[in-house]
């Protein structure tokens, strides 16, 4: 068991636990109601990346911009936003989160400080280092996340923000969830940089490259990374080496990947990981269990709800184009 | 008193800048290769350099901070210098910035103002004279903003900066900057998405905005001079919002249109008035609408070459004597 497991309380631990399971669960539902056809559009799932979610959110506050892309509904939930409203709004009700204006890939929740979410991919890593400088020039100690993949990587506005970042020494975290792929392409065919973090070097950016499937050790680095940048040391690249265990989409058949590869990440799976730790540390198996079917429950209820919310009037289609002109 | 319209945005960013400290600056050029016109924005770097970021050729990554700043409750103004470039941060201008209020169900909103001097300047070539308001007219969420005169240039930036609730593109263009106009103070500013008659005439109305609104004028001079045509001269202001009403009122008036557009002729601002004619202003019109625009060709080098398809005055008193003499 390493150090940070031992200095953080059973509790913390067992929240780790709870939200894993929520974000897996939820997105489950997602994948389940997909296939009956009532998600619209193509979502985007995290299955077996949501330890850097749980890991990073565990320490923002609440007025902590974050910024995410297409696979967002993990860092939305541990952000702490309703799963009532963000499984609504991927459904396209009125009850969603954006009212059922954004769906899957545009979550956003002004309350909780979820500022952004794009379905372009590295659309938002430069609107993170925005965010960033606005509460910079303010004198604020908040600091910008911003989630992406290492397919994000080979869009040139992700070194643009490199550049801005580091030249403003912006409070930025950004948190490259490195899974290997972009959409449908090994890292291997898309880049001839093998780790993420290298590109953080030149511009004298912080970085660390850790197992993005160990929720314990993204909790430790980020702390360190964000520590770091509420005294004011300038932004941090954090890479999370990661596996998707879905498809780039649901539905996607994935004939890119071989049953063996996945059955061997099948082993690496962060829920089962935690919780081997977590058993090592004497809390009871069932203890655990019960915390699974606890948010089964809860998330079921949430979805049954979802699913009878309205539908928007077709009738405000036209509102929202444009905040009052005056 | 008379400014330029490079005093009215120099005046209009200072002013901002001191009402308001969530008024950011990202990139400060504005004024492009004009000397004489970088000068006045010197009080601006000297009184207010906390908020203004220095920052590298990096169109896209710039147009996203300003953005992230506008989400974050900031009023930034970024600079994306010349009008074509609007091309290197069109992911975020018009895919981020445009549609965030509508995705997010009216959570939240960016009102930045991207700031761009477009148009055809003179030897800029094809990679440095769009005229791009037509194409960013296609984009609902965005507000665009084209002034044709200083009193414009000075209350249209300020309102983007100070007023607005979303993001905007600021057209400036490269040879309005000297162009002067009457100006006080304490002026009643027109309503945003109202057009201004900038001369009233009986027999045909001119339709322009931006650089065209001087030359119109000019020409609507030359047509009651030497043919004794009387001329209206509509300055749109903004081609989002578009105010159809005084178009159409003003060629129920006249009878005749001639619309003057620095756009290529297909597709353009021209085109969007000349359909807005046709289906509500028809029973109006005593011959043809007439559009005056630039040929659907990029922008040549060469000057007889340049100033071949150059949208010129001569060229809007052509179109209106063809308009007064079809009838």
């Amino acid at each position: 068991m390493s150090a940070i497991a031992t200095e953080l309380k059973n509790e913390t631990l067992v929240g780790f636990y709870e939200q894993l399971w929520r974000i897996r669960l939820f997105e489950e539902q997602v994948q389940r109601l997909a296939a009956r056809g009532e998600v619209p559009g193509f979502p985007h799932l995290s299955t077996g990346q949501e330890a850097v979610a749980v890991g990073v959110c565990a320490l923002l506050n609440e007025d902590d911009y974050l910024f995410s892309g297409h696979r967002a509904h993990g860092h939305v939930l541990a952000k702490g936003s309703d799963p009532y409203a963000v499984f609504a709004e991927i459904i396209g009700r009125q009850d969603g989160v954006c009212r059922g204006r954004g769906g899957s890939m545009h979550l956003v929740d002004v309350a909780h400080g979820v500022l952004g979410a794009t379905g372009v991919v590295a659309g938002n890593v430069s609107i993170a280092a925005g965010a960033a400088w606005a509460a910079q020039v303010r004198g604020e100690s908040r600091l910008a996340v911003v989630f992406f993949g290492d397919g994000a990587t080979g869009a040139g506005v992700f070194h643009e923000t490199l550049n801005l970042a580091s030249l403003w020494r912006l409070p930025l975290l950004l948190v490259c969830e490195n899974n290997g792929m972009a959409e449908f392409t090994g890292r291997e065919e898309h880049s001839n940089v093998a780790k993420v973090s290298a590109f953080a070097a030149p511009y004298g950016i912080p970085t660390q490259t850790i197992d993005g499937n160990d929720v314990l050790a993204v909790y430790e680095a980020a702390r360190e990374a964000i520590e770091s940048i509420r005294g004011s040391g300038g932004p941090w690249l954090l890479e999370c080496m990661t596996y998707r265990m879905a498809g780039h989409y649901v539905g996607d058949a994935q004939h890119y990947r071989s049953k063996e590869e996945l059955a061997a990440m099948k082993e690496k799976d962060p829920i089962d990981r935690l919780r081997r730790d977590l058993v090592k540390r004497g809390i009871p198996e069932n203890a655990l269990a019960a915390v699974a079917a606890r948010v089964k429950a809860e998330l079921d209820t949430v979805v049954d709800r979802a699913r009878r919310a309205p539908h928007p009037d077709p009738r405000t289609v036209l509102e929202d184009v444009y905040s009052a002109w005056n | 008193m008379k400014i330029t319209f490079a005093e009215g945005i120099a005046r209009a960013i200072h002013e901002s800048l001191a009402a308001d400290p969530r008024v950011v600056l990202i990139g400060g050029g504005i004024m492009g290769l004009n000397t004489g016109a970088r000068a006045l924005l010197e009080p601006v770097l000297r009184d207010f350099a906390s908020r203004i970021m220095v920052t590298p050729i990096s169109e896209l990554g710039l147009a996203g901070a300003g953005v992230g700043a506008a989400l974050a409750g900031d009023r930034p103004l970024v600079d994306l210098s010349t009008g074509s470039f609007v091309f290197q941060a069109f992911a975020q201008v018009v895919n981020e910035a445009a549609n965030i209020h509508y995705m997010t169900g009216g959570q939240t909103s960016v009102p930045v103002t991207f700031y761009s001097l477009a148009g055809r300047r003179g030897g800029g070539a094809a990679q440095h004279s769009h005229a791009t308001q037509a194409m960013l007219g296609q984009v609902p969420g965005l507000q665009v903003l084209t002034p044709g005169g200083a009193e414009d240039a000075y209350g249209l930036l300020k309102w983007a900066l100070l007023e607005s609730r979303n993001p905007s593109v600021f057209l400036s263009h490269p040879l309005l900057l000297g162009e002067t106009a009457e100006w006080t103070a304490h002026d009643a500013f027109l309503p945003v998405g109202k057009a201004r008659i900038r001369r009233e005439g009986r027999g045909v109305s001119l339709i322009a905005s931006s650089i065209m609104v001087p030359r119109a004028l000019a020409a609507a001079e030359t047509l009651q001079r030497e043919h004794g045509v009387s001329a209206e001269v509509v300055d749109l202001r903004t081609i989002i919002p578009l105010d159809r009403d005084t178009v159409l009122q003003s060629v129920a008036r006249t009878g005749r249109a001639v619309i003057a557009d620095e756009c290529h002729h297909s597709y353009g601002v021209a085109a969007e008035i000349a359909a807005t004619l046709a289906e509500k202003g028809f029973a109006s019109l005593k011959a043809p609408v007439r559009r005056v625009t630039m040929p659907d060709v990029p922008i040549p080098f060469s000057a007889p070459l340049e100033a071949e398809i150059t949208v010129t005055a001569e060229k809007i008193v052509a179109g209106a004597l063809a308009a007064v003499r079809a009838a």
